[in-house]
């Protein structure tokens, strides 16, 4: 059981307060992201939960009971921590069977445990090294194994992937994403990347200077961003936002468009722009317009291969049914 | 840079600095060469450099003359003395400033520091008439104290940055693991700072062993040091040559041996971490 | 990152440490002011009573006060400039690629642990002396005169001696500097056309500039109160009395408390300006 429940907490250091009142509730089994901007207090929460940081007031219930107090030994969640925290000067095995030793477990138990997480995340290979003596991505898998080995009630991830070269973060995140099908345990995930927040969440938390912009799935977040933060922050490229007359056709104050349900052509379209920059990913193209006389650059993206080169005319045309509309507030307008 | 040299530039480099370096390490030589010389041969003119009759005299006539053996445990009380209590006191205080942190930790460091500054001259009389009113003159205690004190903003500054080294995830990483304050301590923290405490002590040791100032001025012979006893040469005994090698062969050798393993160490205990 | 319970445990883990310094600076330190303003001589009745600034006027008023000022500030200005010129060098040199470079650095770096009281008398008997010393041997090799080191070069002396035993400590941190100097920047004005010694000039020579402050400030501290060197040397004769012999003398050979007392109290003036320096580039590495 992983069912974890944040009632009105709140955080300040000093007189800085880093979480405002704050509610929210992870079910069992959910793949939680918590993503935002640096600073936006998503690893604040995350330690709140682990029990690493005391909170302000409010209450943090685990499986209905209150944990507000507990230290986070007691709490039954695992950790994997943004610099691994292996601890260098013990064997990847020794690492492992830590928490269990800790446990007072007996030693036929932490063997059995140790070897099937071993042989669960590959690492039967060099489980008798020390850390500072693996790779980056190995490190990362030792950290996962000594948080299964407890079998926690949920999983805690501090931005695990921020240290790992791009192509071993893909490969990392197919492994955490695939790990979360097979215990099906509740996972919380903190990241400033959109992009993991969008492949491996069940549901995304979306922070903001310590307030919760937007919690739901990844779709629903796409689709039906609530306000002009979450509109911005999820989905790449960014939505182009347009303020002004144009929006205002629309009743809004400001509407927003994703560049990919932008219609581009060569000779006509609903508004017209100078190509600046484009950019060539085979798949699809990224075209930088500018002098559209709505905002300084409009961003489309264009499926496959597009003949038009810098400084040359395009017409741009929005699928009506995806432009979103935002007030003054920058509130969505259903 | 991984760049390719020359074998001949490299030979050249070589040449030089050998040249030099046994140059600065020739008195060190000499001294140890002269200490197995018959005193005839070690005021040789022209100096006999190897091919002389190699003799061990000298080292026993030094123990047999002046008790070298008392110094030499006078030295070792004095200095393993000063730098364990040192690293006693050192200890919780570097580590809670490492660990808990709080806005006059920086203060009280640089405070901790300034103390160093102090010349030892500037307080010699108050210590010194301090120690003979106490009865501690020529005592083991009063050197043990005073070194111990004027090394201990060098321990301290040296355990803090070692300290501050151990990431503070791993310690939350222990927690999250279940580990007890004490079960922390023992299993993560004493090995991981297990190294910064063994290089601090022998870099303190090295300095305690050669401190010349109070060790001279607070010893008759009871306490006395090797380097009180050294002094003791100043006058005829230093004619002596071959006696005076051998006396001082014995009095730096062990902290020779000991320095060429902390020369890390040194760095960054002198320079109170500015330098690593 | 701290929970509120370690708090108070800190403050305790550091009280020892404090009480024991703070203790160590104030107590000597106070009985060195009284003492300052006392007339104090032990041999002589002892406590004569309050001489108000006397002792530091008569201090600063005897004979033997600026010359042991001028005796200072030559051997501190001497030995930091022979070890600093030379420890440049010398780093430079243990940074090139050789054979045996280990074995070098550790020859190069020994002198620094030889006592203090052994190198003076080693320097003294075995190399200085004018009859059996081996310098006065490499003299007569070359048919010259002899120098009678201790008497006729007694500051030269005192200045070679303290530099060989201060020059590791400078190689040795100025050697760690070049080696933590980004391989790459010396590329990039490589590319950039600038010849070796512009380099040096430019590139490295700044990147050390931090390192020879601190050489500098560090040797300043340690060598305005060499003591040993002196006392087994020369024993302050021949125009070596520096400040801290002078007080020294004062205090413990001809007893005159008071004031020898204000001529300490002068020197932790003296020592404190540098200090301060010194302490301004370690905090700020601090944070």
């Amino acid at each position: 059981m992983g069912r974890i429940t944040l009632d009105k907490v709140t955080k300040s250091f000093g007189d800085v307060n880093v979480i405002p009142p704050l509610d929210l509730t992870i079910e069992d089994g959910e793949f939680v992201v918590f993503v935002g901007p640096s600073g936006c207090g998503k690893s604040t929460l995350l330690r709140l939960i682990a029990g690493l940081e005391d909170v302000s007031s409010g209450q943090i219930r685990i499986d209905g009971n209150d944990a507000t107090e507990l230290p986070p030994a007691k709490r039954g969640l695992a950790m994997v921590f943004q610099s691994y925290a292996l601890y260098p000067h013990m064997s990847v095995r020794k690492n492992i069977a830590f928490p269990l030793k800790m446990a007072k477990m007996d030693q036929a138990e932490i063997d059995k445990r140790v070897n099937k997480a071993a042989e669960v995340l590959n690492l039967a290979s060099y489980i008798d090294r020390r850390p500072g003596q693996l790779s980056g991505g190995q490190r990362q898998r030792v950290a996962i194994g000594r948080a299964i080995v407890r079998e926690p009630s949920a999983f805690l991830f501090d931005e695990p992937l921020s240290n790992l070269d791009a192509a071993l973060r893909v490969g990392m995140r197919l492994e955490i994403s695939e790990l979360h099908e097979r215990l099906k345990t509740t996972m919380i995930y903190v990241t400033h990347d959109q992009v993991e927040a969008m492949t491996m969440a069940d549901k995304i938390v979306v922070l903001n200077a310590g307030n919760i912009e937007q919690v739901g799935s990844p779709l629903d977040l796409y689709r039906e961003p609530r306000n002009l933060f979450v509109a911005g922050f999820i989905g790449s490229p960014k939505m182009n936002f347009i303020e002004g007359a144009e929006a205002a056709k629309h009743d809004a104050a400001t509407i927003g468009i994703r560049p990919e349900h932008l219609d581009a052509s060569a000779t006509e379209g609903t508004w017209t722009g100078k190509v600046g920059v484009s950019e060539h990913l085979g798949s699809d193209t990224f075209l930088h317009v500018h002098d559209t006389g709505l905002a300084e650059t409009i961003t489309v993206r264009v499926n496959g291969e597009f003949g038009l080169r810098h400084g040359d005319t395009v017409y741009l045309t929005p699928q009506a049914d995806k432009i979103h509309r935002f007030d003054a507030a920058g509130l969505r307008i259903a | 840079m991984a760049r390719s040299v020359t074998k001949q530039q490299k030979a050249l480099n070589t040449a030089i600095a050998w040249t030099i370096g046994l140059l600065i390490f020739f008195p060190i030589l000499w001294t140890i060469l002269t200490s197995f010389k018959s005193e005839g041969q070690a005021i040789a003119d022209p100096p006999i450099f190897l091919f002389f009759d190699w003799t061990l005299e000298n080292y026993a006539v030094v123990q047999e003359r002046s008790n070298y053996t008392n110094f030499l445990w006078n030295s070792i009380i004095i200095s393993v003395g000063s730098t364990v209590l040192g690293l006693i006191v050192a200890i919780p205080a570097a580590w809670s400033m490492a660990f808990t942190p709080s806005k006059r930790t920086k203060d009280i460091l640089m405070w901790m520091l300034s103390t160093k500054m102090l010349p030892a001259v500037g307080v010699l009389y108050p210590i010194y008439i301090g120690a003979t009113k106490m009865g501690l003159m020529d005592s083991h205690i009063a050197l043990v104290l005073v070194i111990m004190l004027i090394n201990l903003p060098i321990i301290i500054w040296m355990l803090y940055t070692y300290f501050r080294e151990i990431p503070g995830e791993i310690l939350e990483a222990a927690r999250m693991d279940g580990a007890s304050l004490k079960e922390e301590i023992i299993y993560i923290l004493t090995p991981m700072a297990i190294p910064g405490i063994a290089s601090t002590m022998l870099l303190n040791i090295i300095l305690a062993w050669n401190e010349a100032f109070w060790t001279i001025n607070l010893t008759v012979t009871k306490a006395a040091p090797l380097t009180a006893f050294i002094a003791s040469y100043s006058s005829p005994e230093g004619l002596f040559y071959a006696k005076l090698s051998a006396a001082s062969t014995m009095a730096i050798a062990p902290i020779l041996i000991m320095g060429w393993f902390s020369q890390k160490q040194l760095v960054r205990g002198l320079t109170f971490g500015a330098v690593k | 990152m701290a929970t509120q319970h370690s708090r108070s445990a800190a403050r305790i883990m550091m009280a020892p440490a404090v009480t024991l310094l703070l203790g160590w600076m104030l107590v000597p330190l106070t009985a060195t002011l009284y003492l300052s303003f006392r007339d104090y001589r032990p041999m002589r009745g002892g406590d004569l009573g309050f001489a108000g600034f006397e002792n530091y006027t008569r201090f600063i008023g005897s004979s033997s006060f600026w010359p042991s000022i001028v005796t200072t500030l030559i051997i501190v200005g001497g030995v930091l400039a022979i070890t600093i010129v030379f420890g440049v060098l010398l780093a430079l040199l243990l940074d090139r690629p050789m054979w045996g470079q280990g074995v070098v650095r550790i020859m190069v770096i020994a002198p620094f642990f030889v006592m203090p009281t052994v190198s003076a008398l080693v320097w003294k008997n075995m190399f200085m002396d004018p009859t059996n010393g081996l310098l006065s041997h490499l003299w007569r090799f070359f048919g010259a005169e002899p120098v009678v080191w201790m008497s006729e070069q007694s500051l030269l002396s005192i200045i070679i001696i303290v530099s060989w035993q201060w020059l590791p400590f400078a190689t040795l941190i100025l050697l760690t500097a070049i080696q933590s100097l980004d391989g790459e920047q010396l590329e990039a004005s490589e590319m950039d056309g600038a010849p070796v010694l512009a380099r040096f000039w430019y590139i490295i020579l700044p990147h050390l500039s931090r390192a020879i402050t601190i050489v500098l400030l560090i040797q300043t501290i340690f060598l305005l109160s060499i003591f040993a060197e002196i006392f087994v040397t020369t024993g302050g004769a021949f125009g070596t009395k520096t400040l801290t012999y002078l007080i020294f003398q004062r205090i413990i050979e001809s007893q005159a408390v008071g004031l020898g007392s204000a001529g300490g109290v002068y020197a932790i003036i003296l020592a404190n300006i540098v200090a301060i320096f010194l302490m301004r580039i370690v905090g700020k590495n601090l944070d």
